[in-house]
């Protein structure tokens, strides 16, 4: 069980060769094998979704994945979000509609409304809130969360 | 940009703090690591009550990567989790939780070992290999419960206390109507989306004892420290990373934070715990839960004679660093914005087998105004009274101000309820929530079948309570300020809040403003971010400092200008004629410059008194508190099959003095309303007989996630700024909050036909089918 395997993470672009036991989540290694802290673990039970990073495309809780099944996977984080300085419109809407507060859910929320809007640009509104309602936040009461991402949405589309 | 380039207070400002938090740069605890640092696992009872009959570490030892595994016997020098300094009270210091558990274990959860190891997997690993052998002893489980024996000759009631004020018999007997209610408020927490943490670390070299991951009371819990350690207060700081939210709960002193300190001087190396959710949900201070026995007299017209009222306090295994405090606070606030001419409160302060208690946003007051408001509904029914009407009828009118409540206790501090017209705001929401249109819109949807209801709650806030707090603050040499401050961040936008008071007060661009908070070895004095004082204590020292800093640059300039200082103004970080901006002016960072020691010139660069340089250090002193209220007004709908409750409207309509960034105020009340709305509806810490707790997950512990937060509509007032402070202001982290229960149980009782129905919160979809049933079987035949 405490073997270590040999996997390559290609994480906002960068490869990370690293060597980590087959029991370590994707969250852990993210965070401490790579560094890359803006991913945050709010429950490690897969409830609260404040780990939700993008694996090929798709949001995932990486509390829930072990890094090993990631070998050879291009993930994103909030760290890859910007553009350079360019904050990215659901980072600009976020800041412009004072949707965080503790900001500790933020990236979070972020990487599943990136996830999914890239991927269903014309997604309706009821399943928007369907998705978005699959994280928690306990400090804005949602609604800011809502009209943020409804107006990165808009942005978006027009891109 | 607004005309004024310079005029920041009541503008909604972007947040200063957003930045590095959507971009990921921001440090929570977790994310800092220093080198060589150990992680530790808590070892943690999985009985509710019993004696600790052997702990066997051995084989934990002997496993992998692991340093250290730490019983009571290794930190018996180290006493119990101090209470705060303010908070000393002796009869409850015997009911203190140990750093690990002494003899007994007193809840699911209390902390019987720590392991420390060099990955947090193998600590985790040997601590599932501590065994614990434990003879149970009966459980207590309930605050109803007679009491037990928490130790040999001390009993599980730790306390009873007393507050009144009037002739409360007089008042009963000569009442026109007694009504009694019975009424439990469920046993909540903040539950923040961050865990705790805590890192400790001791620098040998500097003899530097530093404790990573504080938040909220920085200084308060360097105090407990102090004394716990027997360090030297120059000797222990205390540091604050970003905070993922606190809600009362997160920054109080946990044994954690304890034992990361001890165990960094005594392994040689820093040591890292992060809690995971199932011990936050298990370990992280509850609160709420109480059980009252209220009594109101009133006269034949719904005036309120006397207020009387037993209730029962359930605290938990321990008494934790707060004392007695969430129960002084429900007897302080139970008659809240009404003219109550004779009180009396009796609280049984009883320990139980359960996670220990402390304060949870608005703490005693959600519980105190759930009572309080409940008890204005049973009025409003017993005599057919209109609900707003029976309201207006109690409530301390404008001109009483300021109303002074006097308690008979010598050791309970008065209330002075500094401004306000209570009236007013129950007016201005209750046309703003269209309630007259409103109530004839239920009745006609009941008449069709529906349930649907509308409830009020109506209460007083408290905050920004002293004695002092203050700021010190410099502009560099590129005219960028600093403000050192004692305040904390907990996410509520302390920064953002900090800058604007500055900016205005001085004379530059928010953004250009770094506020520094949360380290003990920056400032010496802080009162942190608790019981809404932020805003008030600090954000006056802040507006103190920066207005001797400016009066500082404009002497200044009128040297270097040759100009009146009169005619002098600040705007946007330089110095101008107040009657020709386009003459000549001089920024803030040249008379910095100027102004620094040593600078070259006549008559500059002396510091010969005061702050040396283009700074100040200014504070602001206050003994008493301020008093915001609000009006809380929901309509709900119920599903007959299912009990499940929907929330159609919620509205918070609360008066905050003056109004920094109503942005910034509205995500506070917005926030704190479906945080309330959690605590009305669908979160409680459940415990089995056994004192088993039920909710340990997210799955179990229900917090409302967006298709349970109904839009909130916000009515913001600044109708009675107070005056107690020069700018008015009255804070507004609790009132989003504070009425929720009540307003939602009103609005459950008006739906079912019975307001007053609902005794007990939260009220899940199964005590509503409970209150449906009753319903039906009171008045058979209908549908």
């Amino acid at each position: 069980m405490n073997g270590k395997h040999d996997i390559t993470l290609t994480i906002n672009g960068q490869a990370y060769a690293i060597r980590v036991e087959a029991r370590r989540t994707l969250a852990d290694v993210i965070r401490e094998e790579c560094g890359q802290t803006g991913t945050h673990l709010g429950c490690e039970h897969g409830v609260c979704g404040t780990c939700t990073v993008i694996v090929d495309g798709a949001p995932v809780r990486s509390c829930l994945m072990f890094a090993v099944q990631c070998d050879g996977a291009k993930i994103r984080t909030v760290e890859g979000l910007a553009d350079g300085e360019e904050p990215h419109p659901l980072q600009r809407a976020f800041m412009e509609h004072h949707a965080l507060q503790c900001g500790f859910c933020t990236p979070g929320f972020l990487m599943l409304a990136v996830g999914v809007l890239e991927r269903e640009p014309d997604i309706g509104d009821e399943d928007l809130l369907d998705i978005l309602s699959s994280n928690l936040c306990r400090c804005t009461g949602y609604a800011n969360i809502v009209k943020a991402v409804r107006a990165a949405a808009a942005q978006m589309r027009r891109r | 940009m607004a005309a004024d380039k310079t005029a920041y207070l009541g503008r909604s400002v972007e947040r200063l703090e957003d930045p590095p938090l959507v971009t990921g740069a921001a440090r929570f605890v977790a994310d800092i690591s220093f080198p060589g640092q150990l992680h530790m696992r808590v070892v943690r009872s999985s009985y509710a009550h019993g004696e600790i009959i052997s702990i066997d570490t051995s084989e934990a030892r002997l496993m992998p990567g692991v340093v250290a595994v730490w019983t009571a016997e290794d930190i018996a020098d180290i006493g119990p989790v101090d209470f705060r300094a303010d908070r000393a009270a002796e009869g409850l210091k015997p009911y203190r939780q140990p750093v690990l558990a002494k003899g007994r274990v007193r809840y699911v959860g209390d902390p019987v070992a720590a392991v420390f190891a060099e990955d947090p997997y193998l600590a985790e690993d040997a601590a599932e290999s501590v065994v614990i052998e434990v003879e149970e002893l009966p459980v207590i489980v309930s605050a109803d419960d007679p009491p037990g024996e928490f130790a040999a000759g001390r009993g599980t009631e730790a306390a009873v206390m007393h507050h009144s004020y009037g002739d409360i018999d007089a008042a009963f007997a000569n009442a026109e109507r007694v009504i009694a209610l019975d009424l439990r408020t469920g046993r909540h927490s903040g539950v923040p989306m961050e865990t705790r943490g805590a890192i400790g670390r001791y620098d040998a070299a500097k003899d530097m004892l530093e404790l990573h991951g504080a938040a909220k009371v920085p200084h308060r819990n360097q105090e407990t420290l102090v004394r716990m350690l027997g360090r030297d207060p120059s000797r222990v700081h205390v540091h604050e990373c970003h905070v993922g939210g606190g809600f009362g709960v997160r920054g109080e002193l946990y044994p954690e934070d304890i034992l990361v300190l001890v165990a960094a001087m005594r392994l040689g190396r820093p040591v890292k715990w992060i809690e995971d959710r199932q011990e936050h949900l298990m370990c992280a201070n509850q609160g709420r839960e109480q059980h009252h026995l209220a009594r109101v007299a009133v006269d034949a017209e719904g005036r309120i004679l006397g207020i009387d009222d037993e209730f029962f306090h359930d605290q938990g295994g321990y008494v934790r660093t707060h004392g007695s405090n969430v129960a002084n606070r429900t007897m302080c606030t139970i008659t809240g914005p009404y003219r109550v001419p004779a009180f009396r409160a009796v609280c049984h302060f009883r320990l139980t087998n359960k996670t220990p208690c402390a304060t949870y946003r608005a703490p005693g007051r959600y519980e105190s105004t759930f009572v309080r408001e409940r008890l204005m509904d049973a009025i409003a029914t017993e005599l057919g009274i209109d609900p707003i009407e029976v309201r207006k009828r109690n409530l301390i009118a404008a001109d009483e101000m300021p109303y002074t409540i006097a308690f008979d206790e010598p050791h309970v501090s008065d209330m002075v309820l500094d401004s306000g017209d209570y009236a007013g705001l129950l007016d201005k929401a209750a046309a703003a929530f269209g309630w007259e249109a409103l109530r004839v819109e239920l009745d006609r949807r009941r008449a069709d079948g529906e349930l649907v209801g509308a409830g009020i709650g109506m209460f007083v806030e408290e905050g920004g309570r002293g004695p002092t707090d203050g700021a010190r603050i410099a502009v560099d040499a590129n005219g960028d300020v600093e403000v050192i401050t004692g305040g904390a961040s907990l996410g509520q936008g302390f920064e953002t809040t900090m800058a604007q008071i500055c900016a205005e007060a001085l004379g530059v661009d928010y953004r250009r403003v770094r506020v520094i908070h949360g380290h003990t070895d920056l400032i010496p004095y802080g009162i942190g971010a608790h019981a809404t004082r932020a805003t008030v204590m600090t954000g006056s020292a802040v507006n103190v400092a920066a207005l001797m800093v400016r009066e500082i640059a404009i002497d200044a300039a009128a040297e270097m200008l040759q100009t009146p200082a009169d005619e002098l103004d600040i705007n946007d970080g330089t110095v101008v004629r107040r009657d020709g901006p386009t003459g000549p002016s001089v920024t803030l960072g040249e008379i910095a410059r100027r102004l620094a020691p040593g600078a070259a010139g006549p008559g500059q660069g002396d510091p010969g008194q005061g702050n040396p340089g283009l700074a100040a250090e200014g504070f602001f002193t206050t003994k008493d508190t301020v008093f915001p209220y609000g009006v809380h007004l929901a309509v709900v709908r119920i599903d007959r099959g299912t009990g499940q409750v929907a929330v159609e409207r919620f509205m918070v309509a609360y008066d905050v003095g003056r109004a920094v960034n109503p942005m910034m105020i509205e995500g506070q009340l917005v926030g704190g309303c479906i945080q309330g709305l959690g605590g009305a509806l669908y979160e409680e810490f459940v415990y089995d007989e056994e004192g088993q707790p039920m909710a340990v997950t997210l799955a179990d512990y229900l917090v409302p996630s967006l298709r349970e937060a109904p839009d909130i509509e916000v009515l913001i007032t600044e109708d009675a700024p107070s005056p107690l402070n020069p700018l008015g202001l009255k804070s507004a982290g609790e009132g989003g909050i504070n009425g929720v229960g009540a307003a939602i149980a009103g609005a459950i009782g008006d739906a079912i036909g019975d307001p007053g129905a609902v005794r007990r919160l939260p009220l899940t979809p199964g005590r509503v089918r409970d209150l449906l049933r009753q319903a039906d079987a009171a008045s058979p035949g209908t549908p």
